[in-house]
This record gives structure tokens, C-alpha cells and sequence, in this order.
């Protein structure tokens, strides 16, 4: 029973693995590390630690997932990129080397231990209690540091993440220069639509506008002046 | 089932992990192949704190998890900064820490 079990999760773990790595649309990776996250809780409770296991799929397949999507989704799924040239082809011959050296390894070690099926089972072993135990004595200082780390980490996310003043003033001065630039007169502006129309004298036309028809322009415009000056609306 | 398969897989999610870290050009799928590497290690810790029924390796694999959380907090606050101010989101074309 346990060996069908170790099997199924091991090949949901492994499948999981190859669709992060293989998928083109990041989403789609993002949801396969999720059920890679599951099936390896599974495996974790097959070895008998269920605090791991639960934590794994609070944690991980919870938290760190959601922030996942939420970043896949800000960002957009983008570009699917794949290296190109020689990583292309390094990349899984380097990973194939590791895997042909690790297996080599572990077949060529000899611990009994690898071969059996570990210690025998005592009750209450990797429940929250002794996990709980342990943190808070022996392991205090690893458990205090990942605190801090944690603190750490969480601050300096928003450090990162946060508006730049920088940036923001950067964006205003674009809408600014956007907002002076000079436009040509008789194009349609606001100022004109609200009776304000500038004399010719006070800025030149339109060069293109000028090509077009001189004569008529430059004659509306003095009538206009004219208009004004007889208080239009 | 034998300590030897659990350490089979996790070599071959490590495996797979490093693979893609090399082979991917987007730093968020780059991010979860970091993840699947960890995630490899845990595996063997746990299945090591298994076979010498202690759970010492098990804390390790806590631990593991807060490194892990944490790398993924910064890295994704990387990857936001870098979209807001409109560089490629490609790791070859972001090779100056500068600016």
C-alpha cells in the first residue's frame, strides 16, 4: 500500500517538476510547482513527518503560491522566453550529468541505511509537539535567526517593490513637457473651442496650415481678433 | 518503501531544478526552479531525519522553507521593481546591477 502511494506522489512530484521547467506561459508553471508542492507533502507524510507536510501545504502550495500568482498576474505572463544558443543545449546535458553523478553516488555508497526502511517508529514522531520541543530548545538560535530573516526579507520587499519617488517625478515632468509644448494655432486646441484665438501676430501658424490655404487663415484670425475685442462669448 | 527511492527522487527534482534554472529566461520561472531545487534538498533532509528517526532534519526542512519564502519575497519584489520601470523582464538583458 505504502509502496502504490510512494509511487503515485513520486510521479505526481516528478511530472510537476518537468511542467514548471517545460511550460511556456509562467502561469502554467506556477500551478504545476503547486501540485509538485501537494504531491511532495504527500511523499513527507509517507516518511512519517507531518508537521513538514502540513506546512507545506499551508505555506507553500498556500502562500508563496498565491503571491506567485498575484505577480504573474501584475506582471503578465510576458515574453515565453527560453535561453537561446549554448545554454539551450548545456543547461540539460549539465542537469543530466548531476543526476548520472548523484545516482552514482548514492548506488555506489553502500549505507545500510539508504537500503532499509529507516529506524523504527516511535509514536508521536514529527508531530507538532516535538517539532515545537525542539525549536525551543535546541534548535532556538536557527528558529530566532529565521525570525529575523523573515523581518528582514519582508522589509526589504518593500523596499524594493514600493513607488519610486524617483520614477513618479520622472512621469510628471513627461506630463508637463507633454502639457507646454507649443501647438500650432486653428488645430482644434481647447483654448480655441472656449473663443481664445491667437493672433497671428502673437504666434506664428502652423507651417503646414500656412502651406495649405495662407490667405483665408491669416483673414479668419484678424476677424476673430476683431470678434473678441467686440466681446463675443 | 527504502530510504535509497525517496533520495532517487529528490536527485532528480534537484536535477530537474538545476536544469531549468539554466535553461529559462524568465526570472520568475527562474525563481520557481530555485524553488524546485530547494524543495529536491528538503526532500532528502526529510527522508534522512526518516532513516535516523530523529527529527533534527525535519527542523532543517522548516528552516529550508523560511529561506525559501524569503528568497521568493525579494526575488518577486525584484521582478515588480524591474516591470515598473520598464526594463525587458528577460535575465540576459538585465546584466548591470546599476542603474
Amino acid at each position: 500500500m505504502s509502496a502504490v502511494l510512494f509511487f503515485i506522489a513520486a510521479i505526481g512530484a516528478i511530472t510537476g517538476a518537468i511542467g514548471v521547467v517545460t511550460l511556456r506561459n509562467p502561469f502554467y508553471s506556477v500551478l504545476a510547482l503547486a501540485f509538485h508542492l501537494v504531491s511532495l507533502a504527500a511523499l513527507f507524510l509517507l516518511l512519517r513527518a507531518e508537521f513538514v507536510a502540513a506546512a507545506q501545504v499551508i505555506v507553500y502550495a498556500g502562500a508563496v503560491m498565491v503571491l506567485y500568482v498575484f505577480v504573474v498576474a501584475y506582471v503578465g505572463a510576458g515574453e515565453t522566453l527560453s535561453s537561446g544558443g549554448v545554454l539551450k543545449v548545456l543547461g540539460p546535458l549539465f542537469a543530466l550529468a548531476l543526476a548520472v553523478e548523484l545516482c552514482i553516488a548514492m548506488l555506489g555508497a553502500g549505507l545500510k541505511g539508504v537500503s532499509s526502511r529507516g529506524a523504527p517508529y516511535v509514536p508521536g514522531f514529527g508531530t507538532p509537539a516535538h517539532i515545537g520541543k525542539l525549536f525551543l530548545t535546541t534548535y532556538l538560535f536557527p528558529f530566532e535567526s529565521a525570525s529575523i530573516l523573515l523581518l528582514v526579507a519582508a522589509v526589504g520587499a518593500i523596499m524594493l517593490a514600493r513607488r519610486r519617488r524617483g520614477l513618479e517625478a520622472e512621469e510628471q515632468e513627461i506630463d508637463e513637457f507633454l502639457i507646454r509644448t507649443p501647438r500650432p494655432s486653428y488645430t482644434g486646441t481647447m483654448a480655441e473651442g472656449g473663443g481664445v484665438r491667437p493672433t497671428p501676430q502673437d504666434e506664428p501658424l502652423h507651417p503646414e496650415v500656412r502651406r495649405a490655404d495662407t490667405g483665408e487663415r491669416v483673414a479668419t484670425a484678424s476677424e476673430a481678433a476683431g470678434s473678441e475685442h467686440q466681446g463675443g462669448w | 518503501m527504502a530510504i535509497g527511492w525517496f533520495l532517487v527522487v529528490s536527485a532528480m527534482i534537484f536535477c530537474i531544478g538545476a536544469g531549468g534554472v539554466l535553461v529559462r529566461r524568465n526570472p520568475l520561472v527562474i525563481l520557481l526552479c530555485l524553488e524546485l531545487m530547494l524543495n529536491g534538498a528538503n526532500l532528502a533532509l526529510v527522508a534522512f531525519a526518516r532513516m535516523w528517526g530523529t527529527e533534527s532534519g525535519q527542523i532543517f526542512a522548516l528552516i529550508v522553507m523560511v529561506v525559501a519564502a524569503c528568497e521568493v519575497t525579494v526575488g518577486l519584489g525584484l521582478v515588480v521593481a524591474i516591470y515598473r520601470r520598464r526594463l525587458p523582464i528577460d535575465v540576459d538583458e538585465l546584466n548591470e546591477l546599476q542603474g
